[in-house]
């Protein structure tokens, strides 16, 4: 049996500053991950990452994360991607810091 | 201290201008990533999880107060606020933006310092002992060797696009403090008949296979180091696996062909080379020399010191923690400890760091020094300033008396940061530093080398740790794995691995059990760890981490 497909979303680093983006479904690019585009199935996920990696003037490293979807927006599954949309954990830099500017 | 020439000047000027029109293509689109990623690369750009991260050499860990004063205004200006000194003493700035990367370069470049080749599959930063040019034991200072091999490995045409990157470290004592050993090719300094040459250990490394270098070369005189390089270089370069960029790594080559037939290779390969350098390579050593001479060393009573020795407990335990012997009797070598408890190790804020530029350049004859333990040193002060040194180190939170000790680890950036890591490291250094500084019991234990990786890359070095920490992704969540006996020195080992790894959770507990189990195996207060783990082995330290109770299903299976 195939196994079920595990929601996405996909992620870079913005080309400038680095910090950690996603893509929405307007085909900008979002530092949030609560504003990014779920993608359901196989299909969507490669033609949505394909629509991204094309954005090269923005962004580098491109590539799908999983996500579980939530209330909220998508949750991140593993721990890499809970750090990439948060920050250091020895610092409050990043996401984190700007956060709280808002 | 040895000063660029123009022709250095020039040459990094041309690099920096030449880069910076890379970084312009590639933001308005002439250049894809592809294209730029080896560009950026070559001039130590990376790009980690959240942020690019801009590694910037300090050749054989030296610099100055000026320089250093420089990277706290590059901190200040274009990062946040602080840098991260590494185990190839380097330093690491963690956010900086790409269109600033070459005003940072630019800034480097108006005090000697650069990018260049700290990254890429190319002869990197040159790395040497911390005490170099100031240790009792030393034969002689390695760091005139150290900059004439960078010299020649700094864009030489043969070497750009090596099988993968290639480390070279230097030490001119018999107590081997650059972790030779565990290095592409590492340089000892030896003396045969009243001659001071080296010998040549290759094919050492960490990473995914650890290996202990070996020695290819009993004694090389000075006049024939630098064909002898490269023709070690020459022959890998050809023999190395560039098809498999976990094999391509001299330690495999050596490992692949062994090292006798290795040796006749190179041996043949030098034999050619020996008579085209010409002799050119000595007048320039010999040159580069006089950048090395030691400072003018000053003569003064040393009956203050005594006295403030001998009535300030405080000052008494960080003098004898935190100095080592000095070739002149009159002076000490000073570590300044990156490792306070609950910070992280190897990082300074600007403020620490222009405090120290400061020190260095009243106290310390202008030089200070970055160790691959990641800490600070200032090679010369004068025994009667270590009482003004101090009090000016603990103003800026600098003072902790721990050089060697449990809290002294070295851990990378793991995954806080960078984008391979599998685990975090930093967090579980400073839980580790904090157990034991609230215990008040590290004196007690005494030299105690921990060292912590976030992947199986080893830039943490755990594998030649005392106590090494391994950071690894089971199952999604953060698990380390322990491998004790390992060391860095001139008896250098790789570690045993201990058993199945621990969570977060456990891993301060299971290294508390450790070193428990040490007080109760060790002789008395003379034997370290490693000692007793020498003459004891693993199995009692195996029944201390697995004790059968605590077995049952919460280590998981590694
Ligand atoms: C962006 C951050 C970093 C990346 C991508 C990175 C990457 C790597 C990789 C891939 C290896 C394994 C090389 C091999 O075996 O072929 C390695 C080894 C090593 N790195 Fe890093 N590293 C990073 C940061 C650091 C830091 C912060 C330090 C110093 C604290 C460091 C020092 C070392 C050392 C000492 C080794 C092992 C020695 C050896 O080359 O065999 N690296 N690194
Ligand atoms: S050991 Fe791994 S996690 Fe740590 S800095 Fe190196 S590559 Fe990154």
């Amino acid at each position: 049996m195939a196994r079920p497909f595990i929601d996405k979303v996909v992620t870079a680093n913005d080309l400038r500053e680095g910090d950690v983006v996603y893509l929405t479904e307007t085909n900008n690019w979002t530092r949030h991950l609560s504003e990014a585009e779920v993608l359901q199935d196989e299909a969507t996920a490669k033609a949505r990452l394909a629509a991204g990696s094309g954005d090269v003037l923005k962004i580098i490293g491109v590539y799908l994360a999983d996500v579980t979807a939530a209330e909220t927006g998508p949750e991140p599954r593993h721990f890499r991607e809970e750090f990439r949309r948060t920050g250091p954990s020895n610092y409050f830099h990043g996401k984190q810091q700007r956060a709280e500017n808002v | 201290m040895y000063k660029y020439t123009q022709f250095d000047t020039d040459f990094v000027r041309q690099r920096n201008a030449q880069f910076r029109t890379q970084i312009e293509r590639r933001l308005n689109g002439s250049l894809t990533e592809d294209e730029f990623k080896p560009l950026r690369l070559m001039n130590g750009l990376y790009l980690q999880l959240h942020a690019y991260m801009l590694r910037v050499a300090i050749p054989y860990g030296s610099l100055n107060g000026g320089q250093m004063r420089q990277l706290a205004m590059i901190a200040e200006r274009w990062d946040k606020g602080y840098g991260h000194f590494t185990t190839r003493q380097n330093i690491q700035f963690n956010w900086p933006k790409l269109p600033d990367v070459a005003d940072i370069l630019d800034a480097l470049g108006d005090v000697e310092m650069h990018a260049i080749q700290t990254s890429g599959n190319t002869i990197r930063n040159v790395t040497a002992d911390h005490f170099a040019g100031a240790a009792a034991d030393e034969l002689e200072d390695p760091r005139a060797y150290a900059e004439l091999i960078r010299q020649w490995s700094t864009d030489h045409p043969e070497f750009q696009f090596l099988p993968r990157k290639f480390k070279i470290a230097l030490c001119g004592s018999p107590r081997d403090r650059a972790v030779t050993r565990a290095h592409d090719i590492g340089l000892r300094m030896v003396k045969r008949q009243g001659l001071v040459g080296f010998e040549v250990i290759v094919g050492g490394g960490l990473g995914r296979t650890p290996m202990i270098g070996k020695v290819i070369r009993e004694f090389i005189p000075p006049a024939e180091l630098l064909p002898y390089l490269e023709a070690i270089v020459s022959v890998w370069n050809l023999l190395g696996r560039r098809d498999n960029k976990y094999k391509a790594r001299i330690k495999i080559t050596v490992h692949e062909h062994g090292i006798d037939k290795i040796r006749a290779l190179v041996e043949a390969r030098f034999a050619l080379l020996r008579d085209s350098f010409q002799g050119n390579d000595q007048r320039l050593l010999e040159q580069i020399k006089t950048g090395f001479a030691p400072p003018a060393f000053k003569t003064r009573p040393l009956k203050a010191f005594d006295q403030h020795y001998g009535s300030n407990r405080v000052f008494r335990d960080w003098v004898d923690t935190n100095t080592h012997p000095h070739r002149n009797d009159a002076y000490a070598i000073v570590s300044i400890s990156l490792k306070t408890p609950g910070k992280t190790p190897g990082d300074a804020s600007a403020e620490q760091m222009r405090v120290m530029a400061d020190i260095g350049e009243r106290y310390g004859h202008d030089e200070l020094r970055v160790s691959h333990e990641q800490n600070l040193i200032l090679p010369h002060v004068h025994k009667s300033d270590l009482g003004a040194v101090h009090k000016a180190l603990q103003g800026a939170g600098l003072a902790t008396a721990n050089i060697g000790l449990i809290s002294d680890i070295i851990a990378c950036p793991g995954m806080d940061y960078c984008a391979l890591a599998t685990a975090r490291s930093i967090p579980i250094a400073q839980d580790i530093a904090k157990h034991f500084d609230v215990l008040k019991a590290e004196h007690d234990i005494g030299e105690l080398k921990v060292k912590i990786s976030g992947c199986i890359n080893a830039c943490g070095h755990h594998h030649i740790g005392h106590i090494g920490i391994l950071g690894l992704d089971r199952a999604g969540v953060e698990n380390y794995q322990i491998t004790l006996g390992g060391d860095a020195t001139e008896t250098a080992a790789i570690g045993d691995r201990a058993g199945p790894g621990f969570s977060a959770y456990e891993i301060v507990p299971a290294i508390d059990r450790l070193v428990t189990a040490y007080l109760q195996l060790r002789t008395d207060r003379s034997e370290a760890f490693l000692q007793t783990y020498r003459r004891v082995g693993l199995a009692p330290f195996k029944t201390a981490l697995y004790p059968e109770t605590t077995r049952t299903g919460q280590a998981n299976a590694a």
